[in-house]
């Protein structure tokens, strides 16, 4: 069977609640992402941020796939993974403010954001360099003993790095249940990836003997079914899988990246919008099923859009880290 | 700090090692150590011989030779509850881990706002003179010492080995353990028994009164015979090991240096921007008004080690290289 055709058949034996709770976690990252950039672009956030809109039927799809005990490690666009293992919006405006309230007591900041609360392990600022983390979260957790899972999230650009070979390798090789998820946006930072990227990319964990998928990324139901069954079986001690997401991020590399034409065109950001946006392609597919109806959608919107406000509201108005906080927890 | 109780004996460097590893082992499931060549081969150097006989595969582990990548599953499994050590066979090859130990171990703490915590071990060598050449011969350990959130371990003598080891081991934070490889069948007192050394307490090895000598791992012999040459000319040398680069007992040195008003720093890591200056910085910094010279340092020469013996030898200190420097600081040229 296809991957498509498994996905079909998948699709049709979840629970609708389902459906609308992941269309309740991609709208909450959406909104979150869209506050992050007026905090931005007011001025009233520190540094820079990464966006992760466009792609949040990944994260959403992924971790909806997963439990509360189960790890992940994140990138520097990495707001939406966060919040999809189950992350507050008000303690993340609180981080990306750099407020003491904050995840990370101010001192992570955006591309940092760790909760172990949720099994988050942190996001990460060198681009591949969690597949260590990930990968070893997993070693911990067959070693221990226990059914937990590990995901690595990654862009594209991270497969030019050779440290997620060398774990991939160990990973297939000692069957840790690890999920290798490539979102690929397509572009490496500013640069598209067929420039820097050779081959093809499953073909990668081909080469480990590696279960392997790939889906659209911007269809969250096979997304999440997909990464159904490859938690599943990792779970059950059937090893690691890498999964391919086809994507987009609907902003810039980050939110500085305003004038961006010379590496890709208005035309084809419109065209991933208008016609491969995540939250309207679950939205139309729920209304033509029955799953739901505008007016529970809205009422969704409505409070999502409440919450995010008022944890926007709450990290502007919370004290910054006090002075003596500089050199607390360099070491344990 | 806890004291031996069992009585005396001497085993090797190696064997000392080996035993502060079966001990912790056995203490503690969540270790396991995981290095290139480490189980039935026990390590190139044999450090590691039988451990696996007793541990089995799953917590003595071969991996591939990917530097890089055992130490970044380390890192994360010293994230998720397990206590990992890993087995880095030549310290020219930390170069290769410097991401994982330096943007992901050292940072993770301070970056989560102290909730998630790395509690692993480095084993790595340092040392020239085995005719190695240049790229299995440095002695780096300063890399490490350079990074907030990184403990670095220099120990000098097999009960320094074992006590420190254990100390490492229980530590909650990525420490970096440089083992001198040309020391791994040098035989010292090791009594049988549990005990413990604690970072940052320097071990005073000679009281002396006219010059300090400041001497990290394969340097703390190197000063122990200068010190004996000095003796016989009239000289008085008092001898430090620093025994952790981090944390540094800075107190010490400078105490002592105050005491004698003269000081070399002697560590086999190359000279430029290395240990010897930090040190040489902390005592002017801390004795500067007691000192009746500048600080002198003495590193390995700022070359890349060469093969042959005859070069090799000339690139680090020697017992005769450091007398020469004492009599010059005393006035007995």
């Amino acid at each position: 069977m296809t991957e498509s055709a498994q996905s079909t058949s998948q699709i049709a034996s979840v629970d609708r609640e389902q459906w609308v709770h992941l269309y309740e976690q991609m709208l909450k990252i959406r909104v979150f992402e869209t506050q992050a950039n007026q905090l931005y672009l007011s001025a009233k956030m520190p540094g820079l941020t990464h966006l992760y809109s466009g792609e949040e039927a990944i994260a959403a799809g992924v971790c909806e796939a997963l439990r509360i005990d189960d790890y992940i490690t994140s990138t520097h666009r990495g707001h939406g993974h966060c919040l999809a293992k189950g992350a507050r919006l008000d303690l993340m405006f609180a981080e990306l403010l750099g407020k003491e309230a904050g995840y990370c007591r101010g001192k992570g900041g955006s591309m940092h954001i760790a909760d172990q609360d949720t099994g988050n392990l942190g996001a990460n600022a060198i681009v591949g360099g969690s597949a260590g983390i990930a990968t070893g979260a997993a070693m911990s957790a067959k070693m221990r003993g226990t059914d937990q899972v590990a995901v690595c999230f990654f862009g594209e650009g991270a497969l030019g790095q050779g440290l997620l070979y060398e774990v991939m390798n160990m990973a297939s090789l000692w069957k840790f249940p690890v999920i290798y998820v490539c979102e690929n946006n397509l572009y490496n930072e500013y640069t598209h990836y067929t420039e820097t990227t050779a081959g093809t990319l499953v073909d990668r964990a081909h080469a480990f003997g590696m279960e392997t998928a790939e889906v659209n990324g911007q269809d969250v139901r096979e997304v999440y079914v997909t990464a159904m069954r490859l938690v599943e079986r990792a779970r059950a001690g059937e090893g690691p899988a890498f999964l391919v997401c086809n994507t987009y991020r609907f902003f810039g590399h980050h939110v500085g990246d305003i004038n961006r034409e010379y590496y890709r065109s208005k035309e084809e950001e419109e065209l991933w919008k208008t016609e491969r946006d995540p939250l309207t392609l679950l939205a139309e597919w729920m209304q033509a099923e029955g799953i739901t109806d505008t007016a529970v959608l809205d009422q969704i919107e409505v409070n999502v859009k409440a919450e995010a406000e008022a944890a926007v509201e709450f990290a502007l108005n919370a004290p910054y880290p006090s002075l003596d906080e500089v050199d607390r927890h360099v070491y344990a | 700090m806890s004291t031996p109780n069992g009585t005396p004996r001497e085993i090797s460097w190696a064997q000392a090692i080996n035993e502060a590893l079966t001990e912790e082992m056995r203490r503690d499931e969540r270790i396991f150590i995981i290095g290139e060549d480490i189980a039935e081969a026990g390590t190139p150097f044999k450090v590691l011989s039988g451990l696996v006989d007793e541990f089995g595969t799953e917590r003595v582990i071969d991996s591939p030779i990917s530097e890089p990548g055992i130490t970044g599953i380390v890192v994360g499994a010293a994230m998720t509850g397990m206590r990992p050590v890993v087995d880095i066979m030549f310290g020219d090859f930390i170069t290769l881990t410097m991401d994982q130990m330096v943007n992901q171990a050292a940072k993770t703490h301070y970056m989560s706002g102290g909730k998630l915590k790395v509690p692993m071990v480095m084993r790595t060598t340092l040392g020239a003179t085995r005719r190695s050449a240049a790229q299995h011969s440095q002695s780096l350990h300063a890399w490490f010492s350079h990074v907030p959130g990184l403990k670095v371990v220099v120990p000098s003598n097999p009960y320094d080995a074992k006590g420190l080891l254990k100390t490492a081991i229980r530590d909650d934070n990525p420490v970096a353990f440089f083992e001198d490889k040309m020391l791994f069948q040098a035989k010292g007192n090791v009594p049988e028994g549990e005990y413990t050394i604690p970072f940052g307490v320097a071990n005073i090895l000679r009281e002396g009164s006219d010059v300090t000598l400041v001497a990290t791992s394969s340097m703390v012999q190197v000063a122990e015979q200068a010190a004996m040459m000095l003796e016989e000319i009239g000289l008085s040398a008092e001898v430090i090991d620093p025994r952790t680069m981090f944390p540094l007992d800075k107190a010490t040195l400078i105490e002592s240096a105050r005491k004698t008003s003269r000081a070399i720093i002697i560590d086999e890591g190359y000279e430029r921007y290395g240990v010897t200056a930090e040190l040489a910085a902390v005592i002017a910094d801390g004795a500067f008004y007691y000192l009746d010279a500048p600080v002198k340092r003495m590193g390995a020469m700022d070359v890349p080690i060469p093969f042959s013996p005859v070069l090799e030898d000339l690139t680090v200190p020697t017992p005769q290289t450091v007398l020469e420097a004492a009599k010059t600081l005393c006035g007995r040229v």
